[in-house]
């Protein structure tokens, strides 16, 4: 740990408690903090007033996504599930015990990935199927227009539910994990099975390469300003420039948060060039982009960090661990 | 290079073995045992389990490249994500089985142990079992490469159907699988009856244990079942016929003495990248000069795996032992290369 630049710690200001099974996904849904568990359960509400509700029933939550609405949470049962701040589950889809491997939302419109086969359902209810020529790992709705990516083997493909024939596939050698638009829409940027990053700029489709990494990046998170991209898979969280028109190309990224653990988890703070950066060794950490200024939210222990998600205003911070430890961090006023 | 399993590593086991030899029966017949033991269980084809099993995930065999510049290199991209999906459910099962396809070929199977970090943190790869057709193997190892591989591949091989052969039948076809791979333990069935333990919990491919299971590795096999001949001589033993595969061979060699490390560690990685695309496995156990402990390695194509293990004890003779299982390998190359490596 690099003490000399610590300005203090909020260890004290965090309020730990036992989720009970491995935390997949943290999320404020309107205000209350909700855990999607491993053992199919949705974890809702302040530490000392908690409810469970069991979503998934005999299953396993394998990947939960929020926009701060609602919850998304897709099962090894092939159930996709929205929850709402209430705690009142909706069943979105049912795939028949196929694996829900990947989830996208905006607004009231959800895609969800079994295996090859892509849905995409939008506000109206409307379904519409596209088969990948893989299994698609990662979904990401592009921020302007229904317009869905779904990463595969060999690239991703760019996919206009509502239009007929005509999706674009972005070629790139190798498997493609996880997806994220930055939020001006310029760019797709996918993880990799290669212990590394591939971004297209979609004007032209002109190849990113982001390596180095000494493991998977298995999360992406984006800045307010839609200027840097943070991402996992080092022992430092790994934040890239966005800004210039060329993106991150031919730029070093930033690197904070520098341990001897490997960085599992990242979340830009809603409002300001702070990233919270979560360990393989329990720890997190807030670090500030500017100085690479570390404050410690949570001392080492407990298993990798799973999950981190800051509230809308940036206030408040949960965070949990494949063992099942959780938190949640009031910043002091 | 790393270090060999840890208890909480959940074993998988690799079903092969070409269409109609038995896959599923072997299956069904290890879920239905009373063992007590909970399988999440793998499979290409939903609804050829006969019996209720709460974990059985589908899986469409997605072999990728990888973008490292091994031309060899290829893992189940499936796999991976099926591994991560299933430790979401830790706790619930005891240990994984993946059957593949009647054509698949075993190689990015265990290759994605080797390269996969996530996998490799969670899971161990335990042994790849083969069903062979006691019946129709002399045959599909004339027409389908793909059989032959899998018996080259295999850790352990079960012959099933024999009671549709004669004994003089099944003595060839014992002696066809041996002429490709004479390491791997041997076991007769009738729809597939081997006791489970000859078939899980192998620990083959694990460094501490290569020795400790079979003894004297390079006479191979298994105690208890059947016999084997010393293959490194190549003469016949105990009246078991001696067959020369034509494409698929093992070269056993070994060394007297000790070895020197500054030879051998730029050799073995020479001969697995110059061969590797033919060298489906290797195996060695090597007394390096100057080191009281006992090097071990195995590898699959170019992908190598090696440790210290325990040390050399005083009563044991120092020497080192090396195995390839390989399709028209360049025997007298390796064995030379090998041999100039003498300390």
């Amino acid at each position: 740990m690099t003490d000399a630049r610590a300005t203090g710690s909020l260890t004290q200001h965090a309020r730990l408690f036992e989720a009970g099974a491995h935390v997949v996904a943290a999320a404020f849904v309107g205000g209350a903090p909700m855990l999607a568990l491993a053992d199919g359960a949705v974890l809702i509400g302040e530490p000392e007033d908690q409810k469970r509700v069991d979503v998934h029933p005999g299953a396993a939550i394998l990947t939960a996504i929020s926009d701060g609405k609602m919850l998304l949470t897709g099962g090894d049962d092939g159930r996709v599930v929205a929850i709402q701040a209430d705690g009142a589950p909706q069943e979105i889809a049912d795939e028949k015990g196929r694996w829900i491997d990947a989830l996208a939302m905006r607004g009231k419109a959800y895609a969800w990935s079994a295996g090859k086969q892509v849905r995409a359902r939008d506000e109206t209810g409307t379904v519409k199927t596209w088969s990948a020529p893989s299994t698609a790992r990662g979904l990401a709705f592009q921020p302007k227009g229904y317009r869905l990516a779904a990463t595969h083997y060999n690239g991703a493909t760019l996919w206009f539910p509502k239009v007929e024939g005509g999706p674009q596939t972005l070629e790139w050698k190798g498997a493609h994990l996880d997806a994220a638009f930055s939020p001006d829409g310029r760019f797709l940027v996918t993880s990799m099975q290669e212990n590394a990053l591939h971004g297209w700029r979609l004007a032209d489709s002109r190849n990113m390469r982001m390596t180095g990494y000494p493991a998977k990046t298995r999360s992406l998170s984006w800045s307010h300003d839609g200027q840097w991209l943070a991402t996992s898979g080092a022992d430092a969280a790994v934040v890239w420039p966005f800004k210039d028109k060329d993106g991150p190309m031919g730029k070093a990224p930033r690197e904070c948060g520098v341990r001897e653990a490997r960085v599992t988890r990242v979340a830009f703070h809603p409002k300001a060039l702070v990233v919270a950066t979560g360990y393989a060794d329990g720890v997190i950490l807030l670090c500030r982009l500017a100085d690479a200024a570390e404050i410690p939210v949570r001392d080492p222990g407990g298993g990798p960090v799973s999950a981190l998600s800051w509230d809308a205003t940036g206030a408040r911070l949960l965070f949990g661990l494949e063992t099942g430890a959780a938190g949640v961090l009031n910043l002091p006023a | 290079m790393t270090t060999s399993h840890e208890p909480e590593k959940i074993p998988v086991t690799v079903l092969t073995g070409y269409l109609g030899a038995g896959k599923t029966t072997l299956l069904n017949r290890i879920l239905s045992e009373p063992h007590g033991k909970r399988y999440a269980v793998v499979v290409n084809e939903f609804g050829e389990i006969g019996i209720d099993n709460e974990l059985i995930v589908g899986a469409d065999e997605e072999v990728f490249e990888m973008n490292n510049g091994c031309i060899c290199c290829t893992v189940r991209g499936d796999l991976i994500r099926i591994i991560e999906g299933l430790m979401k459910r830790k706790g619930r099962f005891d240990a994984i089985i993946v059957e593949t396809t009647g054509l698949a070929d075993p190689a990015p199977v265990a290759q994605t142990f080797f390269v996969d970090e996530d996998v490799r943190e969670a899971a161990r790869l335990d042994a790849v079992v083969t069903v062979a057709d006691a019946k129709w193997l002399a045959q599909r190892l004339r027409d389908a490469p793909e059989a032959k591989n899998q018996i080259a591949f295999a850790d352990v091989i079960i012959i099933n159907k024999t009671d549709l052969v004669s004994a003089a039948e099944l003595r060839e076809v014992e002696a066809r699988i041996r002429a490709i791979n004479p390491y791997a333990a041997l076991h007769r069935a009738k729809k597939c009856d081997v006791p489970i333990a000859d078939v899980l919990e192998r620990r083959a491919f694990d460094l501490d244990r290569i020795l400790d299971i079979e003894p004297d590795f390079l006479v191979a096999g298994d105690h208890d079942h059947d016999h084997d001949h010393e293959h490194d001589d190549g003469h016949h033993h105990h009246g078991l016929k001696h067959y020369h595969d034509e494409d698929m061979q093992s070269v056993a060699i070994r060394l007297e003495g000790d070895v020197d490390p500054a030879k051998f560690m730029p050799w073995i990685n020479r001969v697995t990248q110059e061969q590797g695309l033919n060298i489906l496995r290797c195996k060695g156990i090597v007394a390096m000069k100057g080191d009281p402990k006992r090097f071990v390695f195995q590898g699959v194509h170019m992908m190598l795996d090696g440790d210290s293990q325990r040390e050399w004890k005083p009563d044991e003779k120092r020497e080192s032992k090396v195995v390839f299982i390989g399709r028209d390998l360049a025997e007298e190359d390796i064995r030379n290369g090998f041999l100039a490596c003498a300390a």
